[in-house]
């Protein structure tokens, strides 16, 4: 029965993992940047949240709605402003400011929030399961997550398989040139393409802060980093390969700290993602690229 | 005029080259690309002396069989002997190593690096330093980089390019690099040069300096040439003997006076001509 | 001046290098000796040698040999605690305190090395971005090791727990790295001179490397890695002797910063360290060294300058990056800056016209 119970825990924190990791991944596949600023903006829309439920007391799905457009304002902010200039620069210069980006984002909310810890109110409020007298627990919070992953992943798959301008989506980040001659406009694709990424990041930040209330300016940047190797774990740039590598990444983190050492989760999480990369150097649903001679 | 005679192993070979090892053999080399075969059964001997044409439409698959000879693909099928040795197994530096060197159809310079330290990168494995000799200059070092200098020199002084030393490689004229590339490739000291387009992008004059160039290097160095080349006039000018390819597989072999009367050939190059 | 001449420019420009930094360390030295230092400048001498050395030894990695590397911090990690270790096996019978400092950055650099070589057997069959990744992973996981590492020394030598300090069993000795709490009671053996000779050191190995038949090889695997092979250079020896190379000087720079502390943890080699370092290397240019120890002052120096605005340093210092980062590599920005020489030319040869 504690099996089961890590194995929920794993799979409801593997389901935040990949609402972050399916931002990471679509903004890398179409603009080729490691954005790592993504996390941060999680940590915005758990601080919008934060005030617009704790501070004004308003009900929750109002400040779910508020982080969503503040952080698809935001997002959109950030392309125009810092990335859309170096579209063509190297992808290290694009790195290095997206760090920048980083910085800014953490000290502006250490200037406006402070550095102390705030304690976040979940924003789920129906009671838990309790399965086999009360053996089998699975939280609101869980129940909530992993039935948010799900819906958006079945709206992102709908959305970039039927739609035109996921249809434009796809395009754009197989060619950007020929894309632009068949008349997609390639820049308001790749913003479109930020707001969807960072609107995702204010809802996996409102669902990790209600898992895990402890809210810091910091708060974005470890599971930033885990989301990312998520994305790389399932295939950078596929989809469904961000999905399937935050919800193995949750359970991997959940079993590691529970069944091998609480304080060695995070190496043995890397390390799986070290020998998964030597297996399938382009992760599990990557596609291989071969250089023409 | 060159005359191929027939050896031991049932293989044609030219004349003066009859008696010694011949320089490349293969046996029924071919490659798969998924589903699709690129090139089949190819079969191809080359003497230690011989400039040989590989020709053919585009597509035919030209540059896929250097990719193989120098292992930048692995064959699916089929074996490749240089000098009498099996080369399975060896990757393209190894194979270089064992004396193939190659130019590139798409220049691969090293464009931010000089035209003299293209050179010495070809003289890699002929420089006798190592790592500790290169962080503390030891004696050794010294020694190897005038060495070097002078060897590059030398080697540019064959296309007249020793002026351009401290030139950047990529701010070269086209013609030039593709120059260098083959000063760099003769700088591994091959026993086989594969050049792939050598004339593309260069002027008749600049063609006809070339032509007269890759003979002096195989009379010099005493090498053979192995060129892929869509200029007619460089190919039957001097390639004693011309392997003709088609999509993969090979249409005709021959020296230059056959291949140009194949009809074969003719049909391969202009179609087939129109039934009356 | 008719030798300077001669020599070719890239020579030139190494000695350029070399004389900045013996000139920045006396100069130093004067001012320290006037007492025109404040102390807390001082007190930043003997990191800022360290993450020179780190800058110069990532470039190598990054800009020299052209793969992206985002675990350096980790290098500098394994450096500094073997460092911090070996210094502290060594007191009983080395009483020198120069000689054990020298001993343990050989030790701190050996046992990176080896790392570096261990951690790029995988790696350095990847590319790109996912080449990146893995080095952030390594560097993760080092932190996090080193974070449940107990280490003793009694009598009988060393003692290692991964469990907990009692789990040591030590007899009337004392525990060097104390799991979270990192190393502790480090003895203070750097000093700034000492970083400056290591800062030399490491310029003569990279700047050599740069211009030898190995540094050669190196350049051509990142500019053409299909080109090098076809020359009969082996990839993955020159990538792997790069990488070895710089995690080599990370691991001296590590224990140069180590022992100028009192404690240290493992959390100080995280993430946004191995980053900041990058950020060093990028902005110095890449496979300049010049450029990254000219960055590294600079960006090391900038949040201490404006200390006095405390809260606003690291908005500025990120806005600051942004921006630099903006206008030397946005097309627009490039332009603007074209158009403005090309005005000040034609100025120029106006007023030339005239005055002729």
């Amino acid at each position: 029965m504690t099996f089961l119970n890590y194995l929920i825990n794993g799979i409801s924190l593997g389901s935040v993992y990949a609402i972050i990791a399916l931002g990471y991944t679509m903004v890398y596949g179409i603009a080729k940047m490691l954005n790592f600023a993504h996390g941060d903006v999680i940590m915005i829309g758990a601080y919008v949240s934060f005030i617009i439920t704790s501070k004004m007391g308003l009900p929750a799905i109002v400040s779910v709605l508020a982080a969503v457009v503040v952080c698809t304002v935001l997002g959109i902010f950030i392309e125009r402003l810092a990335y859309k200039p170096l579209r063509n620069a190297t992808s290290l210069a694009v790195l290095i400011t997206a760090i920048g980006v980083s910085y800014f984002l953490q000290n502006s909310a250490l200037l406006i929030w402070g550095s102390d810890p705030k304690s976040f109110n979940s924003i789920v409020h129906f009671d838990s399961i309790k399965l086999f007298d009360g053996q089998l627990v699975i939280t609101s919070e869980a129940i909530v997550t992993v039935l948010a992953c799900i819906v958006i992943m079945i709206a992102l798959t709908i959305f970039t398989g039927h739609t035109k301008l996921g249809k434009a989506m796809r395009a754009v980040s197989e060619d950007k040139g020929a894309a632009q001659l068949m008349g997609i406009n390639v820049n308001s694709t790749i913003s479109m393409t930020f707001a969807i990424g960072s609107a995702l990041a204010a809802i996996a930040g409102v669902l990790l802060c209600s898992a895990y209330p402890t809210l810091l300016p910091t708060t974005g940047s470890m599971p930033g980093i885990k989301a990312f190797t998520a994305a790389v774990f399932g295939g950078i740039g596929s989809i469904p390969g961000a999905m399937i590598g935050g919800i193995l990444l949750g359970v991997i983190e959940v079993f590691a700290s529970a069944y091998i050492s609480d304080k060695l989760s995070n190496a043995i999480v890397f390390g799986v993602l070290i020998i998964v990369l030597l297996v399938k150097p382009t992760g599990l649903l990557g596609k291989k690229i071969n250089e023409k001679v | 005029m060159s005359k191929y005679v027939p050896i031991p192993s049932n293989r044609m070979l030219l004349e003066r080259d009859v008696g010694k090892e011949p320089v490349l053999e293969t046996h029924h080399l071919g490659i798969d690309f998924g589903g699709l075969t690129a090139v089949d059964d190819f079969e191809m001997t080359i003497g230690q002396t011989e400039i040989a044409g590989l020709i053919g439409p585009n597509g035919a698959g030209k540059t896929t069989v250097f990719n193989l000879l120098t292992k930048v693909y692995h064959p699916t099928r089929g074996t490749i002997l240089l000098n009498g040795k099996e080369t399975t197994g060896m990757d393209t530096a190894a194979i270089n190593r064992a004396g193939i060197a190659r130019t590139f159809q798409n220049i691969r310079l090293f464009g931010a690096q000089t035209v003299e330290d293209n050179v010495k990168i070809g003289l890699h494995m002929h420089m006798k330093t190592n790592i500790w000799s290169d962080i503390f200059r030891l004696p050794s070092y010294w020694r190897e980089e005038k060495k070097a200098k002078e060897s590059a020199r030398e080697l540019l002084s064959i296309f007249d390019m020793q002026d351009l030393a401290k030139h950047q490689a990529g701010s070269l004229p086209y013609g030039a690099q593709r120059r260098l590339e083959i000063v760099r490739a003769l700088a591994t000291k091959p026993c086989l040069l594969l050049l792939d387009e050598p004339a593309a992008g260069m002027n008749p004059s600049e063609t006809a300096e070339l032509m007269d160039v890759i003979r002096k290097i195989r009379d010099n160095f005493h090498i053979a040439v192995l060129l892929i080349e869509h200029d007619m006039n460089l190919v039957m000018g001097i390639c004693e003997g011309i392997v003709v390819l088609n999509y993969g597989k090979i249409i005709a072999k021959g020296t230059p006076e056959e291949i140009q009367s194949n009809p074969v050939v003719i049909e391969a190059y202009l179609g087939k001509k129109e039934e009356a | 001046m008719k030798k300077w001449k001669n020599l070719s420019s890239k020579t030139r420009s190494d000695f350029l290098t070399y004389t900045m930094v013996i000139v920045a360390f006396i100069v130093l030295r004067v001012l320290s000796a006037f007492g025109m230092l404040s102390n807390s400048l001082t007190g930043l001498l003997v990191p800022l040698c360290a993450y020179i050395i780190m800058a110069v030894s990532l470039n190598l990695t990054v800009g020299v040999l052209g793969e992206l590397s985002l675990g350096h911090a980790g290098f500098m990690s394994v450096g500094a605690f073997s460092g911090v270790i070996a210094c502290a096996g060594m007191e009983s019978f080395i009483p020198n305190p120069i000689l054990r400092l020298v001993i343990a950055v050989v030790i701190g650099g050996i046992l990176a090395g080896i790392t570096g070589f261990l951690i790029g057997i995988p790696v350095l069959r990847l590319r790109g971005d996912y080449l990146a990744i893995v080095t952030l992973a390594f560097g993760e996981i080092i932190k996090n090791i080193i974070n449940c590492l107990y280490i003793g020394i009694d009598g009988s030598g060393l003692h290692f727990s991964l469990i907990s300090s009692a789990d040591l069993a030590l007899e009337n000795g004392r525990v060097v790295i104390n799991g979270p709490v990192g190393a502790v009671g480090v003895q203070k053996l750097s000093t700034f001179t000492f970083g400056f000779v290591l800062v030399m050191l490491t310029l003569i190995v990279v700047l050599n490397l740069k211009r030898s038949r190995t540094g050669r090889a190196i350049m051509a695997v990142r500019d053409n890695r299909i080109a090098a092979e076809s020359v009969g250079i082996s990839i993955t020896k020159y990538k792997m002797i790069a990488f070895i190379t710089s995690a080599v000087m990370a691991g001296a720079a590590g224990v140069l910063f180590a022992m100028n502390y009192t404690s240290l943890t493992s959390s100080k080699f995280d993430f946004n360290q191995s980053i900041l370092i990058l950020v060093f290397v990028v902005l110095g240019g890449l496979g300049n060294i010049r450029g990254s120890i000219i960055a590294t002052v600079i960006l090391y120096l900038l949040p201490e300058i404006l200390r006095p605005i405390q809260d606003y340093r690291m908005l500025i210092y990120s806005i600051v990056l942004i921006v630099v980062m903006l206008t030397t590599n946005s097309e627009k920005a490039k332009l603007f800056i074209e158009k403005q020489k090309a005005k000040l030319k034609e100025k120029k040869e106006k007023g030339g016209a005239k005055g002729e």
